[in-house]
């Protein structure tokens, strides 16, 4: 068995109803566990991106893949590791203002770890940071001496390090054959 | 100027359009738009009304096997969506073109457990190609020519239509387009030459070939494709389950079945052969048996219209994305003409074996005398032999599927169908209805357990009200038998619910004014099958089957494929 490891898919998708689950059901099937799901517009009008990690092997997640572009109104689907691409996550914290208030080092911790603040009241702050997973969680564990009220993390968005999205020369060809077939395009 | 018309009779129309003559369904609360407006199509689309919402499913996909043309299902919301599951499961699985329409609550009681609200979409995507829900009339030419399109393209499926009762009740404006383009589907992708060459290099190279022909061969109608470049290279061919009838049985390559209960000769050169080149199959673990040991000799060269069936199971060494028409089409002039005979004469000794330990026990016992009860594989070969080889088979699931794949005789394609990748009791009877439906000259065996009937017998009602002219034949054993042979072989002999207190078939059949009887010994066999065969219409035979009858030769479970059963204590020695 090759040894696990987190992989990011993304997936652009028609903007259809239910797509969502048909995909996340393919994992679920073979008892994949996502790490995070997060879905938006992709830089071509009227199509969607999905972005999975999972951790995984990569025979298993080539599986997946295929698997995943089988399913109508999903046009393609990538593989990536870490490497190839450049990813953030955007983590939430709600603490308590008169803890930070009290402790000297709370400036030093925003400034060291870029963090912004978003809301400061009376009874809470919200600070906001963005990064790895591994520097988000690093912010977590210094600031939950002071008590954690909320946290949230995002899940991750990437964009790979090729010049242009490998998807559109696949979007092009598929033009190119509506055309040949009926002379006009379905969608 | 463009006509304004309702949602209901969009629908209709739509059917026409696509070609539709037949639909198979049960009406009720929120399909009835559509079923008031079916009335006045009644020339045009000929409703089946079957009498359980699965035995609609099931005789649509016997209807689409039998004749390569779509199968359609109407039925309503809530408990007759559910009834539709499992056919949806096994016409997916096994690569059905059918279109199953369900009629849904208004759109304003969606989400709120309205009655007979159920998540339609939600609970079929899992076990469908495409499930679409409509929602306002204007969706219902663009759904309808997208769910005929990819029903019946690439590698065909099932597709679900949940339809709202405010989309069957408004109007729009009739406008209907058939379509061949879907954006994100590609069904017929462009045959690489690449691989083409490579793989006839690969073939020509070979000295030990075999041709593993699945369903997609069927589904492509290339078995003349076939037939050509196994003659051209001399190569031997074995069949999947659902590839019996690509080729006919008495053709000299034909060398049978591959699986669990397939001819040891295929099994056996599996994992011989230096080439397999398997064409619209998905290695199925019923055909590999344990993957590690599978076809260690071989490179694979892999055919699928699907591209997601390559390397899911088993590595293909080569793997050519299309359909197996094209692909046999692009490989037969790159393929050159070859002798085998030192290869073919491989298969003699285990067919010789096989004949005479397994086949010869079967259809022809001479342990058993002429007032004892009988082996399925006799009345099957007798029943097969008495329509000239010719019939369309249809089978149930367990020992008595087994036992009418193997012992039946295949002279056209499209003669077998059965429950394969779903393994569907219950299946039969509303798939031979189907069936007969679609090819109403030819005949149609039904060949049944006493347990499957039972699941699915309500069906009678529907060939008694369509004078449906399906020859049935009930392999009784009194007992679940497929599974009744696992404890026998696995489970120290525990016949754990399996024995069955049946009812009197015949009087069954004569409730449904159908003609039947029994035949509880050898010696009544020929005349009764003789007296079905003369009937024209329905019949029902009841056969008495010895219950410790056991289909060999058998691959256990969890062994490799060419370690092979001849029966409960005997394995084939190579
Ligand atoms: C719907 C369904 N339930 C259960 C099974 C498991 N099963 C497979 S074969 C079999 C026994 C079938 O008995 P019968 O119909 O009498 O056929 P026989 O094997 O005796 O020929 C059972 C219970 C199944 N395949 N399908
Ligand atoms: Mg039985």
């Amino acid at each position: 068995m090759e040894k696990k490891q987190l992989f990011t898919i993304s997936v652009f998708t028609e903007n259809q109803v239910g797509l969502l689950n048909r995909i996340s059901i393919i994992f679920t099937r073979r008892g994949l566990n996502l790490e995070s799901v997060s879905s938006s517009a992709s830089s071509v009008h009227g199509i969607h991106k999905m972005n999975f990690t999972c951790n995984s092997d990569r025979e298993t997640m080539e599986k997946v893949i295929s698997q995943i572009e089988r399913c109508i109104d999903v046009l393609r689907a990538f593989l990536y590791t870490d490497d190839e691409i450049v990813y953030q996550e955007v983590a939430l914290y709600k603490v308590p203002t008169q803890k930070l208030l009290d402790e000297k080092d709370f400036e030093r911790i925003i400034r060291v770890h870029n963090a912004r603040i978003l809301e400061l009241t009376r009874e809470y702050t919200i600070l906001e940071k963005t990064g790895h997973e591994s520097e988000t969680q690093a912010l977590y564990e210094l600031l939950a001496k002071y008590g954690i009220l909320q946290f949230i993390r995002s899940g991750r968005i990437c964009i790979t390090k090729s010049p242009t999205e490998h998807f559109t020369r696949y979007l092009e060809e598929q033009e190119a054959r509506g055309k040949a077939l009926c002379g006009s395009s379905e969608e | 100027m463009s006509e304004r018309i309702t949602g209901a009779e969009a629908i209709c129309r739509a059917l026409l359009a696509e070609g539709v003559d037949t639909i198979f369904g049960y009406p009720g609360g929120q399909i009835m738009p559509f079923y008031d407006k079916l009335y006045d199509f009644t020339d045009s689309l000929r409703h089946i009304l079957t009498r359980h919402e699965q035995g609609a499913v099931h005789a649509a996909q016997g209807y689409a096997r039998a004749s390569g043309r779509v199968g359609v299902v109407t039925v309503t919301s809530g408990p007759a969506a559910t009834n539709v599951i499992t056919g949806l499961g096994d016409a997916n699985i096994d690569c059905t073109p059918i279109v199953v329409i369900t009629g849904q609550v208004g759109v304003a009681s969606l989400g709120t457990d309205a009655f007979q609200e159920t998540d339609v979409i939600g609970i079929t995507q899992p076990i469908t190609k495409w499930a679409y829900q409509i929602r306002r009339p204007e969706e219902i030419p663009w759904a309808m020519a997208r769910a005929f399109y990819i029903a019946t393209t690439g590698r065909p499926g099932a597709v679900v239509l949940d339809i709202t009762r405010d989309a069957q009740v408004g109007t729009l404006d009739w406008s209907y387009k058939k379509t061949n383009y879907i954006r994100s589907y590609n069904p017929a992708p462009e045959l690489q030459p690449g691989e083409i060459i490579s793989a006839a290099a690969l073939i020509n190279r070979s000295e030990r070939p075999l041709i593993l022909s699945g369903h997609g061969v069927m589904l492509s109608e290339a078995e003349a494709d076939l037939l050509a470049l196994a003659e051209k290279a001399d190569i031997p061919v074995a069949t999947t389950l659902l590839g019996l009838s690509t080729i006919p049985s008495d053709h000299p390559l034909n060398k049978g079945m591959v699986g669990m209960h397939g001819n040891i000769g295929p099994n056996i050169a599996t994992n011989n052969a230096d080439v397999i080149l398997a064409i619209g199959m998905r290695f199925d673990d019923r055909v590999t048996g344990v993957i590690k040991s599978y076809a260690p000799q071989a490179k694979i060269i892999h055919i699928d219209i699907d591209s997601a069936e390559f390397n899911k199971n088993v590595k293909a060494h080569i793997a050519i994305h299309a359909d197996a028409k094209t692909a046999l089409r692009g490989l037969l002039p790159q393929i050159n003409k070859a002798d085998r005979k030192e290869w073919l004469a491989t298969f003699d000794r285990p067919e010789k074996v096989e004949q005479a330990e397994v086949i010869e026990r079967e259809t022809d016992p001479k342990d058993l005398g002429p007032e004892s009860p009988m082996r399925m594989g006799e009345v099957v070969r007798k029943l097969s032999e008495a329509t000239g080889n010719k019939a369309i088979v249809v089978t149930d699931v367990g020992q008595n599927q087994m036992m009418s794949a193997r012992y039946s005789s295949y002279t056209m394609p499209k003669s077998l169908i059965t429950s394969g990748g779903l393994g569907t009791m219950g299946f039969c009877l509303p798939a031979a209805i189907g069936a007969k439906l679609a090819e109403p000259s030819r005949e149609v065996l039904a060949f049944m357990g006493d347990g499957g009937f039972q699941m699915t017998m309500q069906e009678l009602g529907t060939i008694l009200e369509y004078r449906i002219g399906v020859k049935m034949v009930l392999l009784n054993n009194n007992y679940l038998g497929n599974v009744r042979q696992w404890q026998a072989m696995f489970y120290n002999n525990r016949f754990s619910a399996t024995p069955m207190v049946n009812p009197d078939f015949v009087a069954i059949a004569a409730a449904y004014g159908i003609p039947a009887e029994d035949v509880s010994c050898r010696a009544e066999l020929d005349s009764a099958i003789a007296r079905m065969a003369a009937h024209d219409g329905a019949y029902l035979l009841n056969v008495n089957i010895d219950p410790t009858d056991m289909v060999f030769p058998m691959v256990t479970p969890g062994s490799a494929i060419d370690n092979i059963l001849i029966n409960a204590t005997d394995k084939y020695e190579a």
